[in-house]
């Protein structure tokens, strides 16, 4: 029993891993730059001008 | 002492987040390299003040992409803040969480927890999750360009912290305001004044990262732990939570925001905030 509790946790250090590996996956494939374009524009949508 | 506490974390947050003063003054938005990371909460990155991105606007942007590409970047982000924070990003350093909890506390109205349906109405942020944020964004089109559906027809933060600064300042703006900016204006004033009757409608009904961060509340790291052995039963947590949680509910639930307003109440200081790993510990002990 304890050692699905242990198990569960520690889920949330898997979770923080798998978050670094999305990271460094989006980083090699330019998300980052798509998302910084997005960001750097003023987003009309989002004013509910566009 | 706590709700103290955490109104000063969530206004310094914001603050810092939205720091941007150059922007405000000026009606631009800071261009710098911090936008290329995203803050946990809602926080839309046309606000002037933003200094870096808005998760949401990052995975509706990466779903607006030509083709289709997994949005690695915003799940990652997802993920960590996630995977340590769960909700408590919600309660502690979302700013329209902020403005709602500031909404709530003016004396008009009797105050509600919930609204009527409840039961129902709390899987709304997940219909907002799934079709505005993803099947919106991936098959909505604007002429030949897809559409961030969540940000241009529901999003109150972008009225609030973004609109409304930059219409204010710039007259070019102002003069394309529209049917869509009355639609967003009225969506943002439904959910002001509801937020002052009812506590946080918009995250326990509508918000997608509500939803997102909601499911990491099960093992994120920051929980807030019952202890069994000294709990007498008084039901003050339940009293006192105000998104009407039940003590077995309290931090798993992914409605949980992780206010704290329970651990406060608790005559016997059996509920407090800990790490997976003083959680592990204790559970241990016990067992």
């Amino acid at each position: 029993m304890s050692f699905w509790k242990n198990r569960n946790a520690r889920a949330w250090i898997w979770g923080v891993l798998a978050g670094i590996t999305f990271l460094v996956i989006g980083a090699v494939q330019g998300q980052f730059s798509v998302i910084w374009q997005k960001a750097v524009m003023i987003c009309l949508e989002c004013i509910g001008i566009g | 002492m706590r709700n103290r506490f955490r109104l000063t974390v969530q206004l310094l947050f914001t603050i810092v987040t939205n720091g941007y003063m150059y922007g405000f003054l000026n009606g631009k938005i800071y261009r710098g390299g911090l936008k290329y990371a995203c803050v946990p909460g809602l926080s839309c990155y046309s606000c002037p003040g933003a200094v870096a991105s808005c998760p949401i606007g990052a995975l509706q942007a990466l779903l607006n992409q030509r083709g289709f590409q997994v949005p690695f970047a915003a799940l990652g982000f997802f993920f960590v803040f996630g995977s340590m924070l769960g909700r408590f990003v919600c309660g502690w350093l979302c700013p329209f969480g902020l403005v709602q909890d500031l909404l709530h506390k003016i004396p008009l109205f009797k105050k509600e927890k919930r609204l009527p349906g409840h039961r129902i109405l709390k899987y709304g942020k997940y219909v907002t999750l799934a079709l505005l944020v993803c099947v919106g964004s991936m098959f909505l089109f604007g002429g030949f360009a897809k559409v961030p559906a969540f940000c241009k027809y529901l999003c109150p933060s972008g009225t609030l912290l973004g609109a409304f600064p930059l219409l204010g300042t710039n007259e070019a703006l102002r003069n394309q305001a529209g049917g869509l900016f009355l639609w967003k204006l009225g969506v943002l004033l439904g959910i002001v004044l509801l937020s002052v009757k009812v506590f946080r409608p918009f995250c326990q009904y509508l918000c997608p990262l509500g939803a997102i961060y909601g499911w990491f509340n099960h093992f994120s790291l920051v929980q807030i732990h019952w202890e069994q052995e000294r709990c007498v039963s008084c039901g003050a947590c339940e009293r006192a939570c105000p998104v009407g949680l039940s003590l077995h509910e309290i931090s798993r639930s992914p409605e949980c925001i992780r206010c704290g307003k329970c651990a406060d109440a608790c005559p016997q200081k059996c509920l407090h905030f800990t790490g997976r790993t003083g959680y592990k510990s204790t559970e241990s002990q016990s067992s």
